[in-house]
């Protein structure tokens, strides 16, 4: 099974979440952090990490020896990554999204590929779960590319160990965000009951649903703010998994790096029970979709 | 005319919060902002300025590929060449969503390719590679932009706000934060207006990059936390690569001294502007739910606190300017 953790609300809670679950889930488990802008779960589950390569992207290069400046590469280019101005080839590698486009459709054969670092990948183990993360190269636009790549390494992964997944996503709900969920099993939205917590969870709900997955809400910090969050996941039919209570003590621990699961027994069950309720809910999901193909 | 850039790395950490209050608080000085919510993902800037919409116009960026079951002959080649894995065979008109030709909701089994336009990037390979002509490529519908006017009656506006909201899913280009800069540049003319004020994105790309290139200060609101300061890090790191000029606010700053002590003493071997801090306060949520600026429902404490630090980065900008 793969758990994706996401929000639309940045700060919402989704490492804390993601950190937490992954110090009760049963092994074998593997957390993966693809928010690759920004990926923060290493600084809470603190693994040894075994294992680092860079990512790389194939960008157009040209030999200009066999070309006829006949325009086709810059003329199927949608992003701009490769321009003709009379008898010059210009390439922007920052622009180029790996489509392979030009190459197939130059008629000399004249471009080969160059590469541009994305990022890393990392690996390692934190205790008895695996860990995998992306590390976006600071001035690169495009995360996407480099999250595919994380997720073909966590297939292999998964492939071989049969191992659950937990998928710390990024915040948003754009693409970056549906490239991190798309693949998982169940999806859990991290929100707070407060209006941005609110709107952004809608947003959410709306750009997740496509993806035809079963999902549940966490509500962090709940006892803040307002209670318009409850009626709006009823109505949206959103199972409420967890709710982790507005408490300053959570925050300073946050603040020290600390696994909220960790700090109490208290909260060790809060966790456990999300666990359990993640698992009913993508149970209930395939029961369902096997009731509906019968 | 500055340009000055609230943001952050890490999502979360107070930018939207803040940003409203210093609109406010600029529209108090006299100042005529226009302000502007770049977070064109998840903007929540107007859930305080509560804005009334002049202009909506629609966002379209790019193309999608999209087969005509009619025409194509199953042969493949474009799930073949499609090096993001769009092109899908099978599955169920449920899961043929949004955009898609015959989407809808159903379980009944469909055969025959389709493209996902969740995964398509619209770089038009399949369209030109397909023998049978089978593949449409219409233009991509990503969004809205508008230009409103912010609440307390047109004689007392804060300002007006520039925004958008992306439709769920679609590429979060910087094309669409380059188009709102541009509004935002075009009413300073227009309205005789003399500070742009931008609520940034979360994360370190592309719209981040968009928000930044060029702009005249960046302030970045960041934690007392190992995630904070991490991605305070990155942000520096980012703000540097674009030659910006930074100046940092640590926000919930009782939470942990000993982050404090250690952002401190990034920022200084960084030369970043320390523009000061704010306390860990549930008034700012208070402010939040009752869709009030903190400075609007707060002199004391934390209102006070965000009152100096806009004192600070206007002292700052002019300053700058005058170098």
């Amino acid at each position: 099974m793969i758990i994706a953790i996401a929000s639309g609300k940045g700060g919402a809670g989704k490492t804390t979440v993601s950190a937490s679950l992954a110090a009760v889930m049963s092994p074998p488990a593997i957390a993966v952090d693809l928010d690759v802008e920004e990926p923060n779960l290493h600084l809470f589950l603190e693994p040894e990490i075994t294992g680092q390569e860079p990512a790389y992207m194939d960008v157009p290069k040209v030999d200009e020896t066999g070309c006829t400046y006949c325009r086709a590469c810059a003329d199927i280019c949608q992003f701009k990554a490769i321009s003709v101005l009379g008898e010059v080839i210009l390439t922007f590698p920052e622009m180029c999204h790996g489509c392979g486009a030009c190459m197939a459709v130059c008629p000399e054969n004249v471009i080969s590929y160059d590469r541009r670092t994305l990022g890393d990948i990392l690996w390692g183990r934190a205790d008895e779960t695996e860990f995998l993360m992306g590390r976006l190269r600071v001035g690169e636009a495009m995360s996407p590319p480099l999250m595919r790549q994380v997720k073909a390494r966590l297939r292999e992964r998964l492939a071989e160990t049969g191992a659950d997944a937990l998928i710390d996503a990024p915040p948003g709900v754009s693409c970056p965000a549906v490239n991190a969920v798309m693949d998982a099993d169940v999806i859990v939205l991290v929100t707070e009951p407060t209006p941005f917590g609110c709107y952004d969870l809608a947003l959410a709900h709306e750009a997740f649903r496509n993806i035809g997955k079963p999902m549940g809400v966490v509500i962090n910090r709940a006892g803040l703010g307002e209670d318009a969050i409850y009626a709006q996941c009823r109505e949206a039919g959103l199972p409420i998994l967890a709710e982790i209570p507005y408490d300053r003590a959570i925050a300073e621990a946050y603040s020290q790096g600390r696994i909220i699961s960790e700090t109490s027994d208290y909260f060790k069950e809060v966790f456990t029970d999300l666990a359990e309720n993640i698992k009913k809910l993508a149970v209930a999901d395939v029961a369902r979709e096997e009731i509906s193909h019968a | 005319m500055p340009e000055i850039l609230i943001i952050s790395g890490k999502g979360g950490t107070g930018k939207t919060t803040l940003t409203a209050a210093f609109a406010h608080l600029a529209f108090e000085a006299g100042d005529r902002p226009v302000i502007c919510d770049l977070d064109v993902d998840a903007p929540d800037l107007h859930l305080l300025l509560e804005p009334s919409r002049r202009v909506t116009e629609e966002f379209v960026s790019g193309h999608e590929a999209v087969i005509d079951p009619g025409k194509c002959e199953d042969c493949g080649l474009c799930a073949e060449v499609c090096r993001f894995d769009a092109v899908l065979k099978g599955g169920t008109k449920g899961q043929r969503h949004k955009g898609t030709k015959g989407a809808g909701s159903g379980e009944s089994e469909l055969s025959g390719y389709w493209i996902d336009p969740l995964r398509c990037e619209g770089c038009k390979l399949c369209v030109v590679q397909c023998p049978a002509e089978a593949i449409d490529f219409p233009d991509r519908m990503c969004g809205h932009r508008h230009l409103s006017d912010t609440r307390f009656g047109p004689d007392t506006r804060f300002g007006p706000l520039v925004h958008a909201q992306l439709l769920p899913g679609e590429e979060n280009s910087g094309r669409l934060v380059n188009l709102l800069r541009q509004k935002a540049g075009a009413m300073i003319k227009e309205e005789n207006r003399s500070l742009v004020l931008s609520d940034g994105p979360p994360g370190i790309g592309c719209p981040v990059i968009s928000s930044l290139s060029g702009i005249d200060l960046t302030v970045i609101v960041t934690e007392p936390t190992p995630s904070g300061r991490h991605d305070l890090e990155r942000i520096v790191e980012l703000c540097d690569h674009f030659k910006v000029p930074a100046g940092v606010i640590i926000n919930k700053q009782d939470l942990n001294p000993d982050e404090v002590a250690a952002i401190d003493r990034f920022c200084e071997s960084r030369g970043l502007h320390q523009l000061g801090r704010i306390d860990y306060d549930s008034k700012m949520v208070e402010a939040m739910v009752r869709r009030q600026t903190v400075t609007e429902y707060t002199d004391a404490g934390i209102g006070e606190q965000v009152r100096t630090l806009w004192r600070r980065i206007i002292s700052w900008a002019q300053m700058s300017e005058a170098a």
